[in-house]
């Protein structure tokens, strides 16, 4: 409720508007509406998708024509045309994102650039249907909404709805996945997150929202050519997104608000708009890359404690999925160009036991992991689970397979709270659709009500509850580590794949992450362990294998691993 | 007709595959792809017209000028909108910071020189009117000076094999001891010049109007795209089969459609190649 404050606040100051200025002042607030209703959807894909879409004026364009031509040519209702103009929107909106899912950051914002030239230009040669350059007027809405004020209130509220929904996506397991998917992209196949499935959602619903900003903004101009949706103004959408701050929407809505009233108040400056937008967007990226929402995140200033310890509970380590079997590796071979990686691997892994990866670096322990997990398809060879084949190069089909996994590298979201990092691990876990989360219906709350309970147990297992609100970039490097291993356990998984779990822990750390893991397999989980924490091996593995150049070198238990002469000679020492 | 096409495709197509090449070379050396390489190209045309047509200067010295000027926009490029990011390649950062500059860019051209188009002087004077009007081989002469010169730059000399080294492998140049950062800079520099000699040898074909920097931003991206990244000679084949393509849309279904049916073959052919048709795919992920 507390997050909600600020937004009534300024929706109510908006409210007040009317009572003190003129007529001309109805006019630009209806325009801040109307522009933040497609910059709040807007918001979605460029904030929290981190999908940089500078062309969204096309969107804008494409509403406004279909909105104006549906009323002036065919007598359509106003009102309607709006659902028309959003319902245009809406596939225009995937048609310009399709790229997305397969091109870099670039490519993409070059992308909807050229699809933005063209929009202008069809409207421009299309004479007619659009009026090309003598242009065509814009709806007009019926009493009561036909004066400055109507239209004002009418604009309002409609950017007020937009508020609520894009909140309601950007609190919901999609909103978290959406920025998942753009600060750990790795991560978030991991937890069986569909990039595609995602992304295509949110094009649609935030090109809804700029179709119908586009019916609006035909009514508001009263009349449309193709020069009013210049370049300038798309990315005037995208700079009041970045000034408000990537990941917030209260940021971002006070940059637009800020960015459509700045004009107004330094007449004199109105030809250098654009420039000072410019040199704003170069500013922000280079001087304060979280933007207004950075600047009033008063919570994530304050100190953490300084002396803070991690100390998981590994007795509340509850159940796990029902394994369907070993995890079994058959003469796998894996090479990239002409190093064989993996030469020829047999293992099995099997529930309840704590199977040791160890080897030199470079002997193909990490390129094992990424074959269970999927980021590797196995040239020659198979992986099992169970009798099944595990499907090659599908990470994200692991997830539901019972396999969750840590990294090398924490692959954090740095942005998310701690307690966001590990709900992502169980995004597939949730039960509501898309569209009961934009209206935060009731299967919604239940979900979220679910994860989180989840999480908070995951969490205090760990040891980490009392850091569940803290931003996760402000974490020490091993409470990362025990973060992931959260994120993994939240999933209820058969098996675990830990990556180095104990590099960079301090001693003490290691020997609770040890009782951590042990509890794991005495609750019947599977668990790999990559290390070169040659104690931690022995003292907790159930098995061990040692690679050599992709090859087993020897495999059996701690034991006969340490009496193992070309192990000892080749990688322990002594 | 077919004359037509060809005169004006060759000559806009080795326009597009120079601003290509200045976006590989700021690319090789910093592994950044920069809104500023179209505005490089505006910047060519409009200092131009400034120099020789408003100042009077003679054509060589105002060439010259041109020239160093889009160097110094290159260099500001590297100073201002990458190198404070480069630290943060991941997060694509540099995207916003070049296109925050480009659009600095293109609107003090708005407002300080003109937002319609203005004329470009003639330099030399030969082949009034027909195909061979110095507008159309101009740029091609100047492309192939370009291409020549960067062989002879990459293959001869030792600056040119250090810059193939940065573009390679960052990291192992620099436990060499090459001095990457002036080599970057020296890079920018370059690609200004680049930039700014297709925008200069165009001039007379395109004017010298600050829209064509969002213009040249796209068009000369396209060949890059479809070429590979940092690869040249992609660059030069896709750019020259751009500019065809697109005169020859031109004259056939008029200039609308001609900008539709770029539009829509770029998008299909690197949905189908990512990586363009002459690069290779990345290889580990994780």
């Amino acid at each position: 409720m507390r997050r909600a404050l600020p937004f009534f606040g300024l929706f109510g100051a908006a409210l007040l508007l009317p009572l003190f200025s003129n007529d001309y002042w109805a006019v630009i607030g209806a325009r801040a509406a109307v522009y933040w209703i497609l910059v709040g959807g807007l918001n979605l894909v460029v904030g929290y998708g981190g999908q940089l879409a500078i062309g969204y004026v096309a969107l804008l364009t494409l509403g406004a024509y279909t909105s104006a031509v549906l009323v002036a040519k065919f007598g359509v209702d106003p009102f309607v045309s709006y659902g028309a103009a959003g319902l245009v929107g809406a596939v225009a909106g995937v048609v310009v994102g399709l790229p997305a899912l397969r091109l870099r950051t670039f490519y993409f914002a070059m992308t909807t650039l050229g699809f933005a030239t063209i929009v202008t230009q069809v409207a421009l040669a299309w004479q007619s249907v659009t009026g090309g350059g003598i242009g065509i007027g814009g709806p007009e809405l019926p009493k009561p909404f036909d004066s400055p004020w109507g239209f004002y209130l009418f604009a309002l509220a409609l950017a007020a709805f937009v508020t609520w929904l894009s909140s309601n996506v950007a609190q919901s397991r999609f909103g978290r996945a959406l920025v998942a998917v753009r600060d750990a992209e790795v991560a978030a196949e991991a937890v069986g997150i569909s990039k595609p499935h995602l992304l295509t959602t949110v094009f649609l619903f935030a090109g809804a929202c700029a179709g119908v900003a586009g019916g609006l903004f035909a009514t508001l101009q009263s009349y449309i050519t193709p020069e009013a949706f210049s370049f300038d103004l798309s990315v005037t959408f995208f700079i009041a997104i970045l000034v408000g701050g990537r990941g917030s929407i209260l940021g971002p809505l006070i940059g637009n608000i800020i960015l459509t009233l700045l004009p107004e108040f330094a007449a004199p400056l109105v030809a250098w708009s654009t420039f000072l937008y410019a040199a704003l967007l170069l500013g922000i990226v280079l001087a304060m890359p979280g933007g207004i929402a950075a600047m009033i995140d008063f919570k994530n200033r304050r100190p953490l404690a300084s002396n803070r310890a991690i100390l998981p509970n590994p007795a509340l380590i509850s159940g796990h999925g029902t394994a369907r079997g070993d995890i079994v590796l058959k003469n796998v071979v894996l090479a990239f160009g002409g190093v064989r990686a993996i030469d020829g691997l047999d293992m099995t892994i099997r529930p309840g036991e704590v199977h040791g990866l160890i080897g030199p670096n470079g002997s193909g322990k990490t390129t094992t992991l990424n074959v269970i997990s999927g980021y590797y398809a196995p040239q020659e060879g198979e992986a099992f689970l169970g009798a099944s084949p595990l499907p090659h190069g599908a990470p994200r089909a692991r997830a539901a397979l019972g396999i969750a996994r840590t990294f090398q590298t924490p692959r954090l979201i740095g942005e998310a709270s701690v307690l966001e990092n590990v709900m992502i691990g169980a995004t597939i876990e949730g039960n509501a659709s898309f569209v009961e989360s934009v209206f935060s219906l009731p299967r919604h709350h239940r979900d979220e009500k679910h994860l989180t309970a989840k999480a908070m147990q995951a969490l205090a297992t760990v040891g980490l509850e009392r850091l569940a609100e803290v931003r996760a970039d402000r974490l020490q490097h091993s409470e990362l580590r025990f973060m992931e291993i959260a994120r993994a356990l939240i999933l209820n998984p058969a098996f675990i794949l830990l990556d180095e779990p104990a590099a960079g822990l301090s001693g003490d750390e290691i020997k609770r992450l040890g009782e951590l893991i042990k509890a794991m397999a005495a609750q019947g989980i599977g668990v790999l362990l990559v290390e070169h924490h040659a104690d931690l091996i022995f003292d907790i593995c159930d098995h061990v294998t040692v690679l050599n150049l992709g090859k087993e070198l020897a495999s059996g238990s701690p034991a006969d691993i340490r009496a193992h002469k070309e192990v000892v000679s080749a990688y322990l020492g002594g | 007709m077919l004359q037509a096409i060809l005169a004006a495709g060759i000559a806009v197509g080795a326009t597009y595959a120079l601003i290509g090449i200045t976006y590989n070379l700021m690319f090789s050396a910093s592994r950044v792809m920069s809104f500023t390489a179209g505005q490089l190209g505006m910047a060519g045309g409009v200092l131009g017209a400034l120099f020789i047509g408003r100042m009077g200067f003679p054509v060589i010295p105002g060439m010259i000028l041109a020239l160093a000027g889009c160097a110094i926009i290159g260099l500001v490029t590297e100073f201002v909108a990458v190198r404070p990011v480069l630290g943060a390649l991941d997060q694509h950062l540099y995207v916003l910071s070049t296109l925050g500059l480009a659009l600095m860019i293109q609107q003090f051209t708005a407002i300080e020189w003109s937002t319609e188009p203005q004329p470009f002087p003639r330099l030399i004077g030969i082949g009034e009117g027909g195909p061979f009007d110095e507008k159309f081989w101009l740029p091609v002469v100047a492309c192939a000076a370009t291409v020549g010169g960067l062989e002879y730059l990459y293959r001869r000399t030792l600056v040119g094999r250090a810059f193939l080294a940065i573009a390679e492998d960052n990291f192992a140049a620099r436990a060499l001891g090459l001095p990457e950062r002036n080599l970057r800079m020296a890079s920018y520099a370059l690609a200004g010049v680049v930039g700014g000699l297709a925008g200069f040898a165009s001039g007379e074909l395109l004017l010298a109007f600050f829209a064509n920097g969002a213009m040249l931003n796209f068009l000369g991206f396209v060949p890059v795209a479809l070429g590979g990244l940092g690869n040249n000679r992609g660059a030069l084949i896709g750019g020259l089969a751009l500019g065809l393509f697109q005169q020859a849309a031109n004259f056939l279904v008029g200039g609308v459609f001609a900008s539709v049916a770029v539009f829509t073959v770029f998008i299909v052919v690197l949905l189908v190649a990512p990586q363009g048709l002459f690069g290779a795919p990345p290889s580990r992920r994780v």
